[in-house]
C-alpha cells in the first residue's frame, strides 16, 4: 500500500531547502543582513543600558545582550513564519498529498540554518570578548534542539489555527512584542523578583538565554532545574502541537 | 501545472483483496461551507452570536463509479460541477461527508500551471522540490534527473531561475516530472490547452504510451477531441451529480445537448 510517508526525509529536506534559498537568492548582499539585526540590536541596547539606563552593572555586557537576541530573533521569526506556512503555501497543500506536517517543521528547521549564521556571530563574540570552549558547551546542541522542539510545538498549533481563524498571525505577532520583555534579554535573572523565578523558567526562551549565558559567558553547566523544565515544556508543546495539527488537518483543504 | 504525490486517501480499504477496481466511489458526497475560503473571528462569532449555522454547499452528492485498471475515464461538466472536487477525493486531499472513496495505488497529477514551482529558483532546484512533493527519493530524484530534462527540451536553461522561462518551458518541466513519477493513476486537470502544437503533440504521445503501458487516466478537459481521443468512458457531472456515465462520444454529445454549444 502506498503511503504518503514514504520518502518524507527527501521531502522534508527539499522544503529546508527551498525556504533557505528563497530567502537568500534575491537578496544582493545575502547573508550580511542576518547579521546586520542582531548587530544594530545588540549595538542599540548597549548603548542604551550601559550609557543612559544603567540598571546593572553587567560585565560584557554586548556578549550578555547577544545571548538574549540571537535566541528571541530566532523563535521569533521562526513562530510567525510557521505560523503562516500552511496559508502561504496554500496552493500546494490543496494540490498536492504530503504529509502536511511537514510545511510547519521545515519551516522552523529552516530558520534554524539561517540562525546558525547569527549563532556564528555570538561564537565570534564570545571569542573576541576573551572567552574560551569548555566541556560545558556540549549542552549547547542540546538546549538547541529542545528550543527548536518547543518552537515547532507552538508552531503546529498557530499553524493550524491560522488556517480557520487567519487572526492567529496577529496573535502571534503581539505574542512576540511581549516575548521580547519576557526573555532576559537586556537584564539578568538576578534582577526578577524571587517569586517569578521558578515559573519564569518554565518559558523555553528565557530558560535557553539563561543556559547560554551560564555556559558561554560563566563557564559553568545549566542547572539541573532549568533543563528538565526545558525539556518538558519542549516535548510537551510539541505533543500538544503534533495531536492539534493532526485533529484540524482533515478540515483544512475546506478552509484553504 | 503540478504535480501530486501518490497518496492513499484515509478512507481506504484495501480488503477488497485483488478486484480490478483502481478508484471506487461509493454514495460520495462532499459539503463545503460557504464561506470555507474566509474564516474569520467575524463569521466565528457571527455563528456563535446569530446562532445559525452557515448553509453548505454540495460540491459532490451521491457520486458513484469505479474506474479499472488500465481504463480512462473523463470527467466533463460545466465549471463548478464538481469536477475539480472529484479529483481531490481521488487524490486523497480531502475527505468525504458521506460514502466512500477506495483509491488502490499511487495517483500522480498534472494539474495547474506552476503550483509547487518556486519562481526565484532554478529550474534543477525546481525539479528536485517537485520531484520530492510526487514521493522521489533522493536516490530515484538523481537517477531520473538526466531524463526529466532531456524530456522537457530544457538542457540548456536547466539552471536558470523559472521566473525567466515561457510558460510552455515550465509546462514542459512540470509534465516531464510528473510523467517520470510513473504513478498507477495519472490525473490530467486541462492542462493541455497550454503550450505550442510540438509540446502538445509530445504530450498526446507520451500519454498514449503511458496508458497503453496501463497506467489508468483520470481527464478533465474542455476540448471534445482531448475527451474522445484519450477516453473510451467518460461520466458527466452536473450540480454535483454524476448525470451520465457511459460511452465518452455518446456522454459528449449528451453534454454538448444540454449545454447547448459546441465547447466542453
Amino acid at each position: 500500500m502506498p503511503n504518503p510517508w514514504r520518502n518524507a526525509p527527501n521531502l522534508f529536506w527539499q522544503l529546508v531547502l527551498k525556504d533557505f534559498r528563497v530567502r537568500y537568492r534575491n537578496m544582493s548582499l545575502g547573508m550580511f543582513w542576518s547579521l546586520l539585526n542582531p548587530l544594530v540590536m545588540m549595538a542599540l541596547l548597549t548603548f542604551v543600558f550601559t550609557r543612559i539606563y544603567r540598571a546593572a552593572e553587567i560585565p560584557n555586557f554586548p556578549v550578555f545582550v547577544l545571548c538574549g537576541i540571537v535566541p528571541f530573533n530566532f523563535f521569533t521569526l521562526s513562530w510567525l513564519t510557521a505560523t503562516t506556512s500552511i496559508v502561504d503555501n496554500a496552493r500546494l497543500i490543496k494540490r498536492v498529498a504530503i504529509p502536511r506536517v511537514l510545511i510547519p517543521f521545515s519551516t522552523v528547521v529552516g530558520n534554524a540554518l539561517h540562525l546558525c549564521i547569527q549563532f556564528g556571530l555570538l561564537l565570534a563574540f564570545v571569542f573576541a570578548f576573551g572567552y574560551r570552549p569548555n566541556i560545558h558547551w556540549l549542552w549547547l546542541p542540546v538546549i538547541w534542539l529542545l528550543t527548536i522542539l518547543f518552537a515547532c510545538g507552538v508552531s503546529l498549533i498557530t499553524a493550524a489555527l491560522n488556517i480557520f481563524l487567519r487572526d492567529i498571525k496577529y496573535v502571534v505577532e503581539s505574542a512576540n512584542l511581549v516575548l521580547f520583555w519576557l526573555v532576559p534579554i537586556f537584564y539578568p535573572f538576578s534582577s526578577i523578583p524571587g517569586e517569578f523565578r521558578e515559573v519564569y523558567q518554565f518559558n523555553p526562551v528565557a530558560a535557553l538565554v539563561l543556559a547560554l549565558r551560564q555556559i558561554l559567558m560563566f563557564d559553568t553547566s545549566p542547572a539541573g532545574s532549568l533543563l528538565w523544565k526545558l525539556a518538558l515544556v519542549s516535548v510537551a508543546s510539541l505533543l500538544v502541537g503534533i495531536f492539534v495539527f493532526r485533529a484540524l488537518e482533515r478540515r483544512f483543504y475546506e478552509y484553504l | 501545472m503540478s504535480i501530486s504525490s501518490e497518496r492513499t486517501p484515509s478512507t481506504e480499504s484495501a480488503r477488497h483483496g485483488d478486484a480490478p477496481e483502481l478508484i471506487a466511489f461509493e454514495g460520495v458526497s462532499k459539503r463545503f461551507q460557504r464561506h470555507g475560503g474566509q474564516s474569520l473571528l467575524r463569521h466565528l462569532l457571527g455563528q456563535v452570536l446569530g446562532g445559525g449555522a452557515v448553509e453548505p454547499f454540495y460540491a459532490l452528492r451521491d457520486v458513484s463509479f469505479s474506474l479499472n485498471r488500465g481504463e480512462s475515464l473523463a470527467v466533463i461538466g460545466r465549471n463548478g460541477a464538481g469536477k475539480s472536487t472529484l479529483l481531490s477525493l481521488v487524490a486523497g486531499l480531502c475527505q468525504p461527508e458521506r460514502g466512500r472513496v477506495t483509491v488502490r495505488g499511487t495517483v500522480g497529477a498534472l494539474l495547474e500551471l506552476g503550483t509547487g514551482f518556486h519562481p526565484d529558483l532554478t529550474g534543477r532546484e525546481n525539479l528536485h522540490l517537485n520531484a520530492a512533493l510526487v514521493g522521489f527519493s533522493r536516490r530515484e530524484t538523481l537517477d531520473a534527473e538526466n531524463e526529466i530534462i532531456e524530456f522537457a527540451e530544457l538542457s540548456g536553461f536547466i539552471d536558470e531561475p523559472i521566473r525567466t522561462y515561457s510558460q510552455g518551458m515550465t509546462m514542459r518541466l512540470a509534465f516531464s516530472i510528473a510523467v517520470h513519477s510513473r504513478p498507477d493513476i495519472l490525473m490530467v486537470d486541462e492542462v493541455l490547452a497550454v503550450g505550442d502544437a510540438r509540446f502538445q503533440a509530445r504530450c498526446r504521445e507520451r500519454i498514449f504510451a503511458l496508458r497503453d503501458a496501463g497506467c489508468t487516466f483520470l481527464f478533465v478537459s474542455h476540448a471534445p477531441r482531448d475527451v474522445t481521443e484519450f477516453c473510451r468512458r467518460a461520466i458527466l457531472l452536473e450540480g454535483g451529480r454524476v448525470v451520465a456515465d457511459g460511452d465518452a462520444a455518446s456522454v459528449l454529445a449528451e453534454y454538448q445537448k444540454s449545454s447547448g454549444d459546441g465547447g466542453c
